[in-house]
């Protein structure tokens, strides 16, 4: 097992140097930072000087890969490639555009960010699961099809129309829940409820249609028969043994998701007005602040990958068959 | 009046697209084991409804994708001076929604704006009242006889459209026998000959902040909607069928470094992926102008480039499953037998592996299409979708909700655009249910219990 997550963590590493090659390309080959540099001064009327100055106050003056000029091991550490890119692995983020550490704006902003993302994961979870369970109970009547028809129509409903529908009817027209805004603590309750609830019916369509679908797939296998023979009810079937055999395709698709969490919901986050870092990356992206986006895409796929290796690892605790080696 | 036909890129696309499916589908023709699933398809009332509503947009966007531009009345010299402003077939076919601009907000079939402004009354007093609208019920002296003139015009347009439907019934009952179908068309055919009646003197969906009419914003966006959910997969297409394949056939080092590849492009996460890409992608074109000889042009290159980039994320999945099956399939007697006798890696992956593939790549294509509708919507938000300037759900509703504050509400774009949306993503996702069960072996066995 801890053999087996060593191999896997290394194996990790040349994924994590593709990832940053990657972004280290998109952002410092496809554009130089004149381009940048230009882009952000304004197109128009842009001296030399201004360019130098904004590539200096960001450390963008320093050659890409190889500094020929410097000596020693400067030639590769006093590059842009080092200094920006390389850094990432030892989470050393540097700064964004108005000059604060991106680093400690993650961590600040991770809490806001997961006091939306978790609850929405685990009440979503437990909603979704619940739905489809009553469907494949009642498969094949009329409460199926409706079922099934209506996650159709709410999986074909744009996202954006849950959250601007949400905040109309129950901020605007009832006035329960303030429109947006965040508070810690206690304060906090009644500005997270509202995306919390807009998140979880934006999922429903989708994810309960499609643990139905696992859940007939195991509804037709023979261990199932063989407990309907025993005399077991219908209800004891599902929950004990269609539920329980039905989590390996469950956890793959959930478990990696749960490191993710931290990053927040991009749309979410700022249409309620949540300072975490769905929101960071969204006013990032708007303001054309690189290093944040640069950062926040490294952040995600070390996140992911750590979620591919939780799921392993998933496995191992639901399904006594599964061994890591 | 004379034109010039323009050919932006996404049209260019759009051709390649129809062309191949006029290939594929004489080739199918001839073959009846290909015929056969498509014939499952076409016995579901459920699928053939929602093709007769996709073929409907898909009307309005092929029509949307004519583009040519106009010769201006003065001459440079003798050479012929042509409008910078880039017009489709179907802005010709709508050209009284087009051109009747307002000033800014009306509400739905309303004859006046939506704010008061001053105006100078008869006797010379200046008052603050709602004026009259410029084209929405102008032809009315009488306010009060909105209501009735509009009965009349819809029922007069209900009927003919209804007429039109009936005659296009009789034509395709040969084909279509299914009574959902044949009420769905007259059901479209009054609806369509209504509206279409009514948008002549009314404004049907009310105008936007500028006074453009939200029905024909609304029909305009269905072109956009319509290439970046089937673009995006057919660009990328290529490169999921050759990685996928080749890393299930040949194995080895090939399919460690293609599953290098597309493990390093899944682990990012695509939002945060393609708004990079996006992002990168600006500063090229705003570093570029000398490339682009109007503003649609350039719109059309950043809605290429989007397809581009949308594909490149999304093609790991389909990859993946490429790789699957063709790593069951080489293990398959006939593939061996082949090998045995000597045939060629190249030929046993075109002549036996792909076309044993297919059905993956037409389920994913699908099933694609309406996730990538609706994610057009989500990044126009973010900011990283189409161009500003180019008409699309996503810069509709983006545009609209900012309105939302306001007493009383401007709420008519918003729910033009999410209708719309609605519509065609639900079509789209009934039909790709119809397709996957008709073509997914699997399926059909679980849906037969």
């Amino acid at each position: 097992m801890i053999a087996y997550l060593i191999r896997r963590i290394l194996y990790a590493i040349p994924i994590l140097i593709g990832v940053n090659l990657l972004t280290f390309a998109l952002f410092f080959v496809v554009n130089t930072p004149d381009d940048m540099a230009r882009m952000q001064l304004g197109m128009k009327r842009v001296t030399p000087e201004a360019i130098e100055k904004w590539k200096q106050q960001r450390g963008y003056d320093k050659p890409l890969l190889i500094n020929s000029a410097a000596t020693g091991t400067d030639t590769f550490t006093d590059t842009i490639f080092w200094q920006k890119s390389a850094s990432m692995f030892v989470f050393d983020f540097g700064y964004s555009d108005d000059g604060r550490s991106i680093g400690r704006e993650i961590a600040t902003r991770m809490g806001p960010s997961l006091a939306i993302a978790l609850p929405t994961f685990l009440v979503g979870l437990l909603v979704y699961v619940s739905f489809a369970l009553l469907m494949t109970l009642f498969r094949a009547t009329a409460l199926d099809i409706v079922g099934v028809a209506l996650c159709v129509v709410l999986m074909s409903i744009s996202g954006l129309f849950y959250i601007i529908g949400g905040q109309f009817l129950i901020s605007k027209l009832w006035h329960l829940v303030p429109i947006s805004g965040y508070a810690g603590g206690a304060d906090g309750f009644k500005f997270v409820v509202l995306p919390i609830v807009v998140g979880i019916i934006g999922g429903i369509g989708s994810s309960s249609r499609w643990y139905r679908t696992i859940f007939l797939e195991e509804i037709g296998k023979d261990y199932v028969r063989t407990a309907r023979a025993k005399g077991l009810s219908e209800l004891r079937v599902l929950f004990t043994h269609v539920l329980k055999n039905a989590m390996i395709p469950i956890l793959t698709g959930v478990v990696v998701v749960i490191p993710l969490l931290f990053m927040g919901s991009l749309l979410t986050e700022s249409f309620f007005g949540i300072p975490g870092l769905g929101s960071y990356t969204i006013d990032a992206i708007n303001a054309q602040d690189f290093s944040v986006v640069r950062a926040m895409v490294f952040l995600g796929s070390v996140l992911y990958i750590v979620g591919l290796i939780l799921t392993d690892v998933s496995y191992t605790v639901v399904d006594p068959r599964v061994r890591l080696s | 009046m004379s034109f010039i036909p323009v050919i932006l890129w996404s049209d260019a696309l759009v051709f390649l697209l129809i062309a191949a499916c006029i290939t594929a589908t004489l080739y199918v023709r001839k073959r009846e084991h290909l015929l056969l699933p498509w014939r499952r398809v076409a016995q579901s009332s459920m699928a053939m409804v929602s093709l007769l509503v996709l073929s409907l947009f898909l009307l309005v966007g092929l029509l949307d994708t004519l583009h040519f531009r106009i010769a201006l009345p003065q001459s440079n010299n003798g050479e012929k001076v042509y409008s910078p402003e880039v017009l489709s077939v179907f802005d010709k076919v709508v050209e009284p929604l087009r051109t009747h601009t307002e000033k800014t907000y009306s509400a739905p079939f309303a004859l006046t704006l939506y704010a008061k402004e001053s105006m100078t009354d008869a006797q010379g007093n200046i008052v603050r009242e709602y004026p009259r609208l410029r084209f929405g019920g102008a032809h009315l002296a009488d306010e009060a006889a909105r209501d009735g003139d509009i009965a009349k015009r819809a029922s007069v347009g209900a009927l003919m459209g209804l007429l039109a439907g009936g005659v296009l019934m009789l034509l395709v009952r040969r084909w279509f026998a299914q009574t959902a179908v044949l009420v769905t068309i007259l059901i479209a055919g009054t609806l369509i000959g209504a509206i279409a009646n009514l948008s002549t003197a009314y404004h049907v969906l009310g105008t936007d902040k500028v006074g453009a009419d939200v029905l024909y914003l609304s029909l305009k966006s269905i072109r956009t909607g319509l290439i970046i959910g089937t673009v995006t997969t057919l660009v990328t297409l290529p490169l999921a069928l050759f990685l996928g394949v080749a890393a299930g056939y040949f194995r080895g080092w090939v399919d460690d470094v293609i599953q290098y590849i597309y493990t390093v492009l899944s682990s990012i996460p695509s939002v945060l992926l393609i708004a990079a890409a996006v992002l990168m992608m600006q500063v090229t074109i705003d570093t570029h102008p000398e490339w682009f000889t109007t503003s649609a042009s350039r719109a059309d290159l950043r809605l290429v480039f989007l397809c581009l980039i949308l594909g490149m994320t999304s093609w790991t999945g389909l990859c993946r499953l490429l790789r699957g099956e063709t790593l069951k399939l080489r293990e398959m007697e006939y593939i061996q037998a082949a090998q045995s006798f000597g045939v060629s890696s190249m030929r046993i992956l075109t002549r036996h592996i792909m076309p044993n593939v297919m059905h993956i790549i037409l389920i994913a294509l699908v099933m694609d299409f309406s996730g990538l509708v609706l994610a057009e919507a989500v990044l126009s938000y973010v900011g990283v979708g189409v161009d500003p300037s180019m008409i699309s759900f996503g810069t509709m509703i983006n545009g609209a909700r900012l309105e939302m504050g306001r007493e009383p509400m401007v709420w008519w774009a918003l729910a033009a655009a999410f209708s719309f949306m609605l519509v065609l993503v639900l079509a789209a996702n009934l039909f790709a249910d119809a397709v996957r069960d008709a073509f997914d072996p699997r399926l059909n066995r679980t849906e037969a219990k």
